[in-house]
């Protein structure tokens, strides 16, 4: 019964030695290995590795050592590089890539103490909302397995989702945690951009890409938050600002918390469902003491096509580096150094990937730049006004995460622009590089619901605050799907 | 808009991507349409606005003073590439 408990209680569970972290780690593994043929949540799974980790944290716990996270299993979604692992990015063209260190993220959180059980699956660097363009194949969503489970973090999600671990980390350039944590019920967070180091995390767009975390409850969040947030001299939009003791604020009473809805969130594109649980957990939030009042953030409805000109153009920019030469795909029998680039990426690189990076080629290329690129970094700055101006009035954000709950596999991929627009409602906090958090809030048709709560800069501990105190007046977080409770 | 088969293969040219004569006319009209959407943007008036540099108001590129801080690690690093001698990338010969 293990892969029920949250974080929190395992770390009770292992110090009381009702199990050892060597028991609790092959219990998941074995779970994991099981469900791998249904879900394929997972890229690769690290067993060996993870219970040599285990042994040792059973020892550092016997002998009264050990940091926040020792012996706690986690996953990371395979964007992150760990060292002597493979790190494929959801790619041919990195599906011989052993990466040569940790990621800052994988550092520190082995550091803590954690155990990594595997890499998690996920669209091919991180470009999709459905994780359908992953080159292992689609993740299935485990309250529904004909379903997807958003993306890109899609194989993270699922993962806690299916109790097949309690955390994983993640990263969002548009919504790729809060969307597919949304779908499958769990708990998401995407901290402010430069919160969390960058370093070791495959660059799809730099100036949106933010890591995060994944887990069942709010609080098991901040736990992991507080050990991978804080400042790195590798990465150079890396904040150096003290990291808050989030679970210490985790109980701060919401009386008297200004709750944004944004007029624009609730528009005619949302499922009168999905409406319907989000009006149901504001309720929840006015008994605790908060108060709603609507706020405009007119210049959001550009969000989406701000956001397909800038990522884009810096993921052209970023997989350049791609080139067939010092690492990932090589084409066989290349005829002179150009077609090596070429058939190297073109081979390596699967649909939507490639679709990016020639949509992002063009907005950059010599006159064109002015009408796209510069336009959206405008329009940007603009999003970015709208959203201070909407935090002078209150302190948080509230609104659905996704228009519609999970949807059937292969029902949007067809059409780029149907698939761009799931993630309508998250793509603001980034191109504002705000944090925000999608938790848990109601079912539609047995599908999970998910309430967004977006805030100001560094406003992580007031984030995951409202979340957990709503986590403590409801149970929809608890709720696993039954094939894998 | 509809771009035509020659922009589309001057963009793939220009991304270093070689492209299956199938997949051209699906980002023919991909692209188009992606072109078509982000157009919207034209509704915006941005007289008067300067263009976001850094997502943090206020912040700008950290700048670290300009000493060795990494030790040699290229025999690891070449360990994941293709072609490798004598500590050099190999690549098809480039000037005859």
């Amino acid at each position: 019964m293990v892969h029920t408990l949250s974080l929190a209680q395992l770390s009770k569970g292992l110090r009381a030695r009702e199990f050892s972290s060597v028991e609790l780690v092959r219990a998941l593994i074995d779970r994991m290995e099981a469900h791998q043929p249904v879900l394929n949540a997972m890229i690769t799974i690290t067993r060996e590795q993870a219970l040599v980790a285990a042994q040792a944290a059973d020892k550092d716990l016997a002998a009264g050592r050990g940091g926040p996270l020792t012996g706690l299993p986690i996953v990371h979604k395979d964007l992150f590089c760990t060292e002597g692992v493979l790190t494929t990015c959801g790619s041919h063209m990195l599906d011989n890539f052993v990466s040569p260190y940790d990621a800052t993220v994988v550092a520190k959180l082995k550091s803590a103490g954690a155990i990594m059980l595997g890499k998690s699956n996920m669209d091919e660097f991180a470009m999709g909302s459905s994780n359908e363009t992953s080159y292992f194949g689609p993740v299935r969503n485990p309250w529904n397995t004909d379903l997807v489970p958003g993306g890109s973090s899609g194989g993270s999600a699922a993962a806690v989702a299916a109790r097949l671990v309690p955390a994983a980390t993640a990263t969002d350039t548009g919504g790729s945690i809060r969307q597919p944590a949304a779908l499958c019920g769990v708990t998401g967070v995407k901290p402010t951009y430069g919160r969390v180091s960058r370093y070791g995390m495959i660059a799809f767009a730099s100036s949106l890409d933010q890591g995060g975390v994944i887990c069942i409850t709010a609080a098991d969040a901040a736990l992991i938050l507080r050990e991978m947030a804080g400042f790195d001299a590798n990465d150079s939009t890396s904040v150096d600002l003290p990291v808050p003791d989030y679970p210490a604020t985790l109980d701060a009473p919401l009386a008297g918390l200004k709750i944004g809805l944004l007029k624009e969130f609730f528009d005619k594109g949302l499922d009168p469902e999905n409406e319907k649980c989000i009006r149901d957990a504001l309720a929840v939030y006015e008994r605790l003491g908060a108060r709603l009042q609507e706020v405009s953030l007119p210049n959001l409805p550009l969000s989406v096509p701000a956001y397909y000109v800038v990522a884009p153009a810096e993921c052209s920019s970023n997989l350049a580096r791609f080139d067939g030469v010092r690492f990932g795909h090589r084409a066989k029998d290349p005829r002179d150094l150009m077609d090596l680039y070429k058939r190297s990426r073109g081979e390596g690189f699967g649909a939507e990937v490639k679709r990016r990076i020639m949509t992002g080629t063009y907005v950059l290329s010599a006159g064109y730049y002015d009408a796209y690129y510069l336009k959206a970094q405008k329009v940007r700055q603009l999003i970015a006004a709208d959203f201070k101006r909407a935090f002078a009035q209150v302190d948080v954000l509230m609104g659905p995460t996704t228009p519609t709950p999970a949807f059937p596999i292969g029902a949007k991929t067809s059409d780029p622009i149907t698939m761009y627009l799931n993630d309508i409602y998250t793509i603001g906090a980034n191109l504002a590089g705000l944090p925000a958090v999608s938790i848990p809030c109601g079912f539609t048709s047995g599908l999970p619901v998910g309430l967004q709560i977006v805030g100001p800069h560094f406003s992580e501990g007031k984030l995951l605050n409202a979340a957990h105190l709503f986590q403590r007046e409801t149970d929809w977080h608890a709720r696993a799907p039954e094939r894998f409770s | 808009m509809l771009l035509t088969r020659e922009q589309i293969e001057n963009i793939a040219h220009l991304a270093r991507l070689a492209l299956q004569p199938a997949e051209l006319p699906v980002y023919q009209q991909s692209l188009s349409a992606i072109f078509d959407f982000v157009g919207e943007l034209d509704r915006a008036d941005t007289a008067d606005v300067v263009p976001m540099a850094h997502p943090l108001p206020g912040l700008s590129q950290r700048l670290r003073s300009d000493v060795v801080t990494e030790s040699d690690r290229h025999e690891i690093n070449q360990r994941n590439a293709p072609q490798v001698a004598a500590g050099l990338y190999l690549v098809p010969k480039v000037i005859e």
